[in-house]
């Protein structure tokens, strides 16, 4: 184990207030081993996890679109980058917290802190200023619900989901999935300053939507999980078992991605996406299941896993398109 | 009571520390101007309307 590793691991003692006492002094007197001063302006954007912040903007703006109010544009798209700053706060603190573990995984072992790049008391301070400040400047340019559904949304990725349930239950992704859910409820209360069901159903279907998207990627690198020792499905109820939850969760999420259509708040063209893009998911988990071994295996996991972020952006471009375009045709009168 | 001297920073360290400042100094700005515009836009129309 590298002196990093060995750095990281000695800072990770499962109790949150020494750990977080430990970064702070940490980041005044580094490792020396590790020894930096201060990493790249790209490198704290890199700890902000831009490609979720992109989908954390796209899903809340839909969130906004299905509500059909009209909002003001700067109070509107000064909201829109709250949530992601507050989204991207969350990510930083997760990799303040899973640094030891992103330095034993191949995908992650060249994130800024596990690098050296970061000092980990650097990255904790830089999550908690950036949770704060959004939360506040969403609750003084839209509303304190929105700004209180942001507070949860952090909260509960950065501590509940990243201290807790990631490390203890094979549920981990199943139930931290509600954070990654939430942004278009919380881009509801920012327009009409309540929760509704438009956004509920759409925090519904990310939500049943993340099992067989997460655990599709989890089954190619369930030896890299293991070796991190994350309690992933594939390495607790094994292969087989995750496969076929995959194809559960996608029976599952293919009434609830036509919802939309039978509430009355998603058009012709919607239903027609969420209808071939839901066949899409189960033909895709059927696939999952049947292929088993070697390259076979890795091929059709990875075709899940593409074809779930294809499924689950064109089901929302739609719903933007629909309300923002005026392409909406009902369906159902 | 004085501790021991850092040690001087390398050109390539202070180049890092001196973009850290730039951005930090945006964002500053950047934040200022969203408290201003957003002022504007909440007062709207009626920050006009005033007695002279």
């Amino acid at each position: 184990m590298s002196a990093r590793s060995e750095a990281l691991q000695d800072n990770r003692n499962r109790d949150p207030m020494t750990s977080l006492s430990n970064s702070l002094s940490a980041g005044a007197e580094p490792h020396p081993a590790t020894m930096v001063v201060g990493g790249e302006v790209s490198d704290f954007f890199a700890l902000l996890k831009p490609r979720v912040m992109v989908l954390v903007i796209f899903t809340a703006l839909v969130g906004m679109a299905v509500s059909n109010v009209h909002i003001q544009p700067v109070v509107g798209t000064i909201s829109l980058l709250m949530i992601a700053v507050g989204a991207g706060a969350s990510g930083c603190l997760n990799m303040w917290w899973d640094a030891d573990i992103d330095a034993v995984m191949t995908r992650t072992a060249k994130r800024p802190i596990p690098d050296g790049r970061i000092q980990p008391g650097e990255a904790l301070a830089f999550g908690i200023v950036l949770s704060v400040g959004s939360v506040l400047v969403l609750g003084l340019a839209s509303n304190w619900l929105a700004a209180g559904l942001l507070a949860f949304t952090i909260v509960f990725y950065a501590v509940f989901y990243s201290m807790w349930l990631k490390r203890a239950t094979p549920q981990n992704i199943v139930i931290g999935g509600a954070a990654g859910a939430l942004p278009p409820v919380i881009g509801q209360a920012v327009v009409t300053g309540s929760v509704g069901i438009e956004s509920l159903v759409l925090f519904l279907i990310i939500f049943i939507w993340t099992p067989p998207h997460f655990w599709a990627l989890a089954l190619i690198k369930s030896g890299e999980y293991a070796k991190a020792g994350i309690p992933m499905m594939p390495n607790v109820a094994g292969p087989q078992s995750t496969r076929r939850q995959i194809i559960y969760y996608s029976l599952v999420l293919f009434p609830i991605g036509l919802a939309p259509v039978f509430l009355g708040f998603g058009g012709l063209l919607y239903g027609l996406t969420a209808l071939f893009g839901g066949l899409g998911m189960l033909a895709f988990s059927v696939h999952v299941f049947r292929n088993r071994e070697g390259e076979a295996e890795r091929k059709a996991a990875l075709g899940m896993f593409g074809f779930s972020i294809l499924y689950l952006f064109l089901l929302f471009s739609a719903l933007l398109a629909e309300h923002s375009l005026g392409l909406f045709r009902a369906v159902i009168a | 009571m004085t501790g021991p001297r850092p040690r001087p920073l390398t050109p390539e360290e202070a180049q890092r520390r001196r973009k850290r400042s730039l951005a930090i100094a945006a964002v500053l700005f950047t934040l200022v101007a969203i408290f201003y515009v957003l002022t504007i836009a909440k007062l709207g129309p009626q920050v006009l309307n005033r007695p002279l």
